[in-house]
């Protein structure tokens, strides 16, 4: 027998030990693909959604909140119905819709979660929470949605919706995934980045059929998710509440501003609608509804509406005038109706009886000579020059450019420069006479609701504003709010000739908008009516007060409801008093005021 | 004479110790392998497959105390009558059997079953050893050849029919136990030969490539040789039918079952259908593969205990142990294969009778053939063939057999001392 061949075998063994082993070092120590792959087998990335930062208003009021609303879910490979007749009663179905329920959660897999019951909601929940242990293979799972105890102020709050694929790909927070929900409009989303929170991530294991085997590691990788800064909205929920009660059944905008900070104390966009239609699984039923309507309710009209400011135009103009020192309070001029209509008032005026009066040939004259101060002989060429230094001036009260408002989509309006003018009539072939409408507020000038806010906020602060903003605090610290709205902006105009204006407005009460006075609150407004070529007339008021210590500004916009005197000054007075009082001494214009229907 | 039979300092210990090694090492790696997490049950706990390895191990450990008790000289006068009594089981096995998987694998009554195909092992080893224990039977001579093949061949026939293909191929494993009894040399060079032309020939896509290499050296063959025209005819002859067996082979691939062929191109490329056939390798390999050097821990597997793999605790067992002890791990359980392996060589050898010295080698034969091809199917050396690993892989009739097969040569060791030194 040859001897070698034991050895041979014996070699051939060992051979073969060397051979499994080296294809081992490679597959498990060499190369490390196999690990990757192994844990996209089996352990799945959840993402714990965190809870969205709540909205309070200036006194601490909730506005929006988190409600939980509860699915109930399905294995059907565990679920045991046992006693049918109980279970049916216990979760107010019909057999029919069990069964259906049943087989549309097999039919998608009998061992994976599917939804049985949506939208349980929390009284419900509390009610078969208890029973729930008896029926295997069901099981709670808990999402919340939106929620607005009083449904005010939906344009201000705005709503939070899917994440669109365009909104997606912009995106470099790298934040947001497919589904996410994420701030649409309004300070949901301008304040999207603090209500967020941060999401949390659990690994969990799942076998080759996807079903749920536990946490991984027993969770040592996973991070809890992190709640969302709470928000403090300067918006004063009852002042909001008792506006929409005024503007009820009107189109239009109220906007009121505390001066001294330029926080936005309400902000009334009419029609409304309530904000708890835009939230959950309607919202894209809702929303459609919404945008079809004619009245268009979802229009945002306080910064996106823009009107010419009318009479209201001439204390910026009174302003400027005195200012350059072009206007004194004894300047006179006679209320020439050859040059403007005008309606019935003494004449001449000087300047505080122009502001009282709203004398429109008074600022017929004084713009021209603002505008033409010549310092060209050349006609056109002076006006072009006049024109372009006077536009300069007026963007410094705010207009004709975003005051930055912290919400998306706010409009610019208009005040024209001489480039407007050459596009629509030719270099050098228009001058005063073309533009003189600009100095009673009429013509091209355009401006939002909120920027006529402002600029009753400018009056009452005799100089200076704050950008208008909605935010307050963040988790009740002042100092998180944005830096832009920290910053003091000057309009340009010297504080003491503020004194007359603002004098010249609280006895303009007496003339225009009697019924803006409030007993032993001292106001100052102005009255104005915007040309409206398609309708009747809109309705525009502003005002602050008290005058000595103004506490509020705002600015009203009635659309189509004639002249600023009656509408919008009533609705603006009874806000004041409101604010101011939180009583309302004069029922009967409330009720004028309710009762008014301008909705063409 | 009897008493004298049992002789415990005769135990070969070293074996029998690395036989429990394994069945302790498997055993936990069943348990892994059903572990949940979710639900703890024990490793004793009778409703997973850990609990009844465990009745496996306890019934395996009495038939280790029958098989020592008995007659050494039993197994050899037994040899016979039982490879024809599981021939007939084998044979009634498709008529009686139960069907898994359209496989007819084993009989019995209730929960009890048997595959006889796997207890056919022993029963042919002691067949062949006692068919060539005879001083004159000389593998050396074709009809000698002829005999052994005939004895090995009938039970493969019959598990070829049931079909268990996985199972016939183990019987091969012989042709170990027939080099050491002298079948000629030539015939292992052209069998590993014509292997590796047919994995050549499968693996490399265009078999141009092949061809041109066959041509290239059998042209350096005739060159360096005498240039007799015998010569030169002999090697274009060799050369031309070595082009044709190339040709003819996708041809006999393409008449194979769907499903064979289907795992053996896989083997080449695992990514051909990795939903499919290649599901197992692919699986297999990733759980191997994210063992890393040390593994994942001790039932922290994820591979194998959420079910990638399929059949982990049975022919996939290694998955779990290379999964959660890594490369180490599969050091170890190599190392322990490769010792026992090495040590039945030496115990063959130091055997005084040709019976117990085939038989030996037939222990070797059959327990490195599965320990070489299970494992090599787990990583993908070796197309996928269902066959377990011994010792380690869950199930009674693998244990027993096993166990039977090895410790029926423990004790033919343990008794050498009282044998007549027969050997031719």
């Amino acid at each position: 027998m040859n001897d070698q061949r034991p050895v041979a075998i014996i070699i051939f063994i060992f051979l073969v030990g060397l051979v499994l082993l080296t294809k081992l070092f490679m597959i498990q120590v060499m190369d490390d693909s196999f690990m990757k792959r192994a844990e996209r087998n089996a352990i799945q990335r959840v993402v714990d959604h965190p809870y969205r930062g709540l909205v309070y208003d200036r006194n601490g009021k909730l506005l929006v909140y988190n409600n939980p609303i509860f699915d109930l879910m399905i294995v059907p490979k565990e679920f045991e119905v046992g006693d049918t007749t109980r279970f049916l009663e216990l979760f107010k179905i019909s057999k029919e819709e069990l069964i259906a329920s049943y087989d549309a959660a097999r039919k998608y897999s009998s061992v994976k979660p599917s939804t049985f019951i949506k939208q349980i909601s929390t009284n419900e929940f509390a009610r078969i929470q208890d029973f729930l242990i008896d029926y295997p293979g069901l099981f709670i799972m808990t999402r919340s949605v939106r929620s607005y105890p009083e449904p005010v102020a939906a344009h201000a709050l705005g709503y939070i919706g899917e994440i669109s694929s365009r909104q997606l790909e912009r995106d470099s927070s790298d934040y947001y995934v497919q589904g996410d929900y994420v701030g649409l409009s309004g300070m949901e989303r301008f304040y999207e980045d603090q209500l967020r929170g941060e999401k949390g991530v659990k690994y969990k294991m799942v076998n080759v059929r996807g079903v749920d085997k536990g946490p991984f590691k027993d969770g040592e990788y996973d991070t809890a998710s992190v709640a969302g800064h709470n928000v403090n909205s300067s918006i004063d929920m009852d002042l909001q509440q008792y506006g929409e009660k005024l503007m009820m059944g009107k189109t239009g905008s109220v906007v009121a501003i505390e001066p001294k900070t330029g926080e936005i104390l309400s902000m009334i966009s009419a029609p409304f609608y309530d904000p708890n239609s835009l939230t959950g699984s309607d919202f894209g039923k809702n929303y459609t509804a919404l945008n079809a309507l004619e009245t268009k309710p979802l229009f945002n009209r306080p910064i996106m509406a823009t009107y010419p400011p009318g009479s209201i135009f001439k204390i910026v103009q009174s302003l400027i005038g005195l200012q350059e020192g072009i206007l004194t309070p004894e300047t006179t001029y006679a209320c020439n109706r050859s040059l403007v209509a005008c309606h019935n008032h003494p004449s001449p005026v000087n300047l505080f009886g122009a502001i009282r009066n709203s004398c429109n040939p008074y600022y017929h004259q004084a713009f021209r000579r603002i505008i033409n101060q010549e310092v060209s002989s050349n006609t056109y060429k002076d006006t072009e020059i006049g024109l372009n230094a006077w536009r300069e001036k007026v963007l410094k009260f705010g207009l004709g450019g975003e005051l930055g408002v912290d919400m998306p989509n706010e409009k610019k309006g208009l005040v024209p420069n001489s480039a407007y003018y050459d596009h629509y009539y030719g270099n050098g072939r228009w001058k005063y006479s073309t533009i003189y409408s600009l100095s009673i507020g009429q013509g091209e000038l355009l401006v939002t609701p909120l920027q006529m806010a402002n600029l009753a906020a400018i009056f009452a602060n005799k100089g200076y504003y704050y950008t208008p903003h909605l935010i307050r605090a963040i988790d009740g610290d002042k100092s998180k709010i944005p830096a832009e709205y920290q910053i003091k902006h000057e309009v340009g105009v010297d504080a003491h000739h503020f004194n007359m204006v603002q004098n010249a407005m609280a006895e303009a009460l007496y003339g225009t908008a009697q019924r803006a006075i409030i007993k032993d609150i001292e106001v100052a407004g102005k009255t104005g009516t915007a040309q409206n070529p398609h309708g009747e007339d809109h309705s525009v008021f502003i005002a602050f007060a008290p005058k000595e210590d103004p506490k509020i500004a705002i600015a009203v916009y009635v659309e189509n409801a004639g002249w600023g005197g009656r509408a919008a000054a009533s609705t603006a007075s009874l806000m004041i008093e409101k604010y101011l009082r939180d009583s309302i001494s004069r029922p009967e214009l409330e009720e004028y005021v309710i009762a008014g229907n301008f909705i063409y | 004479m009897r008493e004298a039979d049992i002789n415990i300092n005769r135990v070969d210990w070293v074996t029998v110790l690395i036989y429990f090694a394994l069945v302790l090492i498997g055993w936990f790696n069943i348990y892994a392998a059903v572990y949940d997490g979710q639900v703890d049950k024990s490793i004793f706990d009778f409703s997973i497959n850990s609990g009844k390895q465990l009745v496996w191990i306890g019934t395996a450990i009495a038939l280790i105390i029958v098989i020592m008790a008995a007659d050494y000289r039993l197994f050899e006068n037994l040899a016979i009558p039982l490879y024809i009594f599981f021939l007939i089981l084998l044979v009634i096995t498709p008529f009686v059997g139960k069907e898994v998987n359209g496989q007819v694998l084993s009989i019995g009554v209730g929960s009890f079953r048997i595959q006889p195909g796997e207890f056919a092992k022993f029963a042919t080893a002691l067949a062949l050893a006692k068919f060539m224990e005879r001083p004159t039977f000389d593998l050396s001579k074709p009809n000698f050849q002829l005999r052994a093949f005939a004895v090995l061949l009938l039970p493969v026939v019959l598990i070829i029919l049931q079909p268990d293909t996985g199972t016939a191929m183990v019987y091969f494993s012989m042709l170990i136990m027939f080099y050491r009894e002298g079948l000629p040399q030539k015939y292992y060079i052209l069998g590993i030969g014509l292997i590796a032309l047919v994995l050549l020939a499968l693996g490399i896509e265009n078999n141009l490539y092949l061809v041109a290499a066959v041509v290239v050296i059998v042209g350096i063959l005739i060159a360096i040789g005498k240039k007799t025209p015998q010569r030169i005819i002999a090697f274009t002859a060799i050369g031309i039918g070595l082009i044709a067996f190339i040709y003819s082979l996708d041809f006999v691939v393409s008449k194979l079952p769907v499903h064979q062929q289907n795992r053996i191109m896989v083997l080449f490329n695992p990514d051909l259908d990795p939903l499919g056939v290649g599901w197992n390798v692919t699986q297999s390999k990733i759980a191997i593969g994210s063992g890393g050097l040390a593994g994942k821990g001790y039932l922290q597997g994820t591979q194998t205990k959420f079910d990638f793999v399929p059949e982990q605790h049975t022919d996939f067992i290694f998955c779990t142990l290379g999964e959660e002890f890594g490369w180490l791990g599969s050091l170890v359980v190599i190392a322990l294969f490769v010792t026992l392996l090495t040590r039945l060589v030496i115990m063959a050898e130091r055997q005084k009778n040709r019976f117990s010295r085939i038989y030996g080698y037939c222990v070797v034969s059959i327990l490195m053939f599965h320990f070489m091809i299970n494992i090599a199917m787990t990583i993908g050396l070796f197309p996928v063939v269902g066959i377990p690993l011994p010792f380690f892989s869950y199930g009674g009739s693998s244990l027993w057999s096993f166990t039977i097969l090895l410790f029926i040569f423990i004790k033919m060791d343990s008794s050498r001392a009282l044998q007549l030194g027969r050997m031719g």
